[in-house]
């Protein structure tokens, strides 16, 4: 990730000073040249420094966003009671930090000057200029507010905070509400936003959205206060949060089998039967590649799905197709005949959401019954 | 003379290293957005697959699968592709790597719009630390972006 910043910077200072750059020599300029060949090749696809704001939203923020801003995979931005209520800062820290667990990741190799000539872009969208928020904390009664969060809250940010369902405003999915009610209780949430923008939000709420003008609902200034103290109160479940490892998941699933090759896919098909799954179809690896009857009758596949759970997962996330459609290969080697799927607890550490790690837990279970129940 | 071709020849060297920056946010998640309907997104990526000299295996159709059980989705595929000589010297020389093979990409509708996404192959070096492999994730890897890319600008 660092490399990219290297490279935009490396890039800012060649178009920075005419000057300095005719003192370099050609065998500078080779040497940089060959410098920049493995800098590129295995940096993250991330804009250059001298990419514009709008060059720099398309390439890093639209796939989820939305082209326009108006969300899909992610919330929509270009919303005016968004947009023009949230002020630099805090746009800066999230895309700096994401919202860890909660889909947007942490933009942490675009430098500075980048993230700012996306938030300019992002500003065109209303032409307005953000507001200013004073930084310092508000005072309330944490006991009241967790009260009125219970009673006013709760129904779309969750119980402790956490957010709503899923993930923004997919237009995959049928979806229920026009937005995905933020995570409170968020690391990256709570870091960004400071107490004055909170209780701006809660006194005009956010047309557009389901989130109504508490202050036009009845509440007191001083219940407002409340409710940010209890927001800010967040903090320390936020901190306790942790998400599981990855890294010490091994990638596959391995189970060794007791039977041949046959017996084992058959065993297999019976499993993913009792286990609820359809059976999609069986092939070789090489099928597709190599003529019929060349492939290596070796290596077979089993591909399975069970739907509902398909659905659940899609909700959650609709990005999951590298998971689909849930396979198991069966390979006979030196005599040994071998099961492997793949890890999806490993794999679901590449979507940034606590939501699908619980159901690729699920998963996990469910691949490794399988497997044991067709080992035998 | 010798330092003029010597120059143009790293340039168009840099030229093809450059990163095709495709790739979208997510960390080992390659994805885009395309102002494309389905099929035409659709028809792209099997043209782009094709022209990295992958053979284009299988279309799984997940939306026709849900939507046979009752569920409603957008489309929703997964293309799954391959090189036959690439598969089959490294199931045979790393058999615990078969299950990520074939390489694939899931695309589906978003509105108006169409999404393509796929892990990064490069997140396998983490998995198998034999740097032998290297070379091979991350052909795959500016592959995948070659491919997205094309997707993407047409280019």
């Amino acid at each position: 990730m660092v490399r990219s910043l290297d490279l935009g910077r490396y890039n800012q200072a060649r178009t920075g000073s005419r000057t300095k750059e005719r003192r370099l020599n050609w065998r500078s300029t080779a040497a940089a040249l060959l410098f920049l060949v493995p800098l590129t090749q295995t940096g993250p696809a991330l804009g250059a420094g001298d990419q514009t704001g709008a060059q720099l939203f398309a390439r890093n923020c639209s796939a989820c966003h939305g082209s326009d801003g108006m969300g899909g995979v992610g919330v929509p931005l270009a919303l005016p009671a968004f947009i023009n209520s949230v002020d630099d800062a805090f746009l800066r820290a999230t895309i700096r930090h994401g919202r860890p667990g909660r889909v947007m990741p942490s933009f942490a190799a675009l430098g500075g000057k980048q993230i700012d000539s996306i938030i300019a872009y992002m500003r065109t969208w209303t032409g307005k200029h953000p507001p200013a928020y004073p930084r310092k904390h508000i005072r309330g009664s944490v006991a009241h507010g967790e009260k009125l969060f219970a009673s006013h809250c709760a129904k779309c940010h969750g119980d402790h905070g956490q957010g709503g369902h899923g993930t923004g405003v997919t237009f995959s999915r049928p979806r229920n509400l026009p937005i995905l009610a933020p995570a409170l209780n968020n690391a990256g949430f709570l870091a960004a936003a400071t107490d004055a923008m909170i209780k701006h939000t809660l006194v005009l709420g956010r047309s557009g959205t389901p989130m109504i003008s508490f202050r036009k609902a009845g509440l007191s200034d001083e219940d407002i206060d409340d409710l940010v103290a209890f927001v800010r109160s967040m903090q320390k479940s936020a901190d306790a949060m942790h998400r599981p490892d990855p890294s010490k998941e091994p990638p596959m699933i391995v189970r060794e089998s007791g039977s041949g090759l046959e017996q084992t896919v058959q065993a297999l098909k019976d499993a993913l039967a009792d286990a609820n799954m359809k059976l999609i179809r069986v092939q070789y690896l090489e099928q597709g590649l190599l003529d019929p009857g060349k492939e290596d009758k070796k290596q077979v596949i089993v591909y399975s799905c069970a739907f509902g759970f398909l659905d659940d997962a899609l909700k959650v996330d609709p990005r999951v197709g590298l998971f689909l459609p849930c396979r198991v290969t069966v390979v006979q080697e030196k005599g040994r005949v071998v099961m492997m799927a793949v890890n999806p607890k490993r794999l679901s550490a590449l979507f940034n959401n606590n939501e699908l790690d619980q159901l690729c837990d699920r998963m996990y279970k469910k691949y490794v019954t399988m497997m044991e129940d067709a080992s035998f | 003379m010798k330092r003029s071709l010597l120059m143009l020849v790293l340039v168009i060297a840099a030229s093809f290293a450059l990163p095709t920056q495709a790739a979208g946010p997510a960390h080992g998640l390659l994805m885009i957005r395309v102002k494309q309907s389905f099929p035409e997104a659709m028809s792209v990526l099997q043209e782009s697959i094709a022209d990295e000299g992958y053979t284009l295996i299988r279309v799984q159709r997940v939306d026709v699968g849900l939507t046979k059980s009752g569920y409603k989705t957008a489309e929703y595929r997964i293309v799954f592709f391959g090189k036959a000589d690439e598969v089959h010297r490294l199931s045979k020389k790393y058999p615990d790597l078969i299950p990520f093979l074939p390489l694939k990409l899931a695309i589906f509708a978003e509105g108006n719009d169409s999404i393509v996404v796929g892990a990064n192959p490069r997140v396998l070096e983490d998995f198998y630390p034999d740097k032998r492999l290297r070379p091979q994730f991350r052909k795959w890897e500016r592959d995948f972006h070659k491919i997205l890319d094309r997707v993407q600008y047409g280019n």
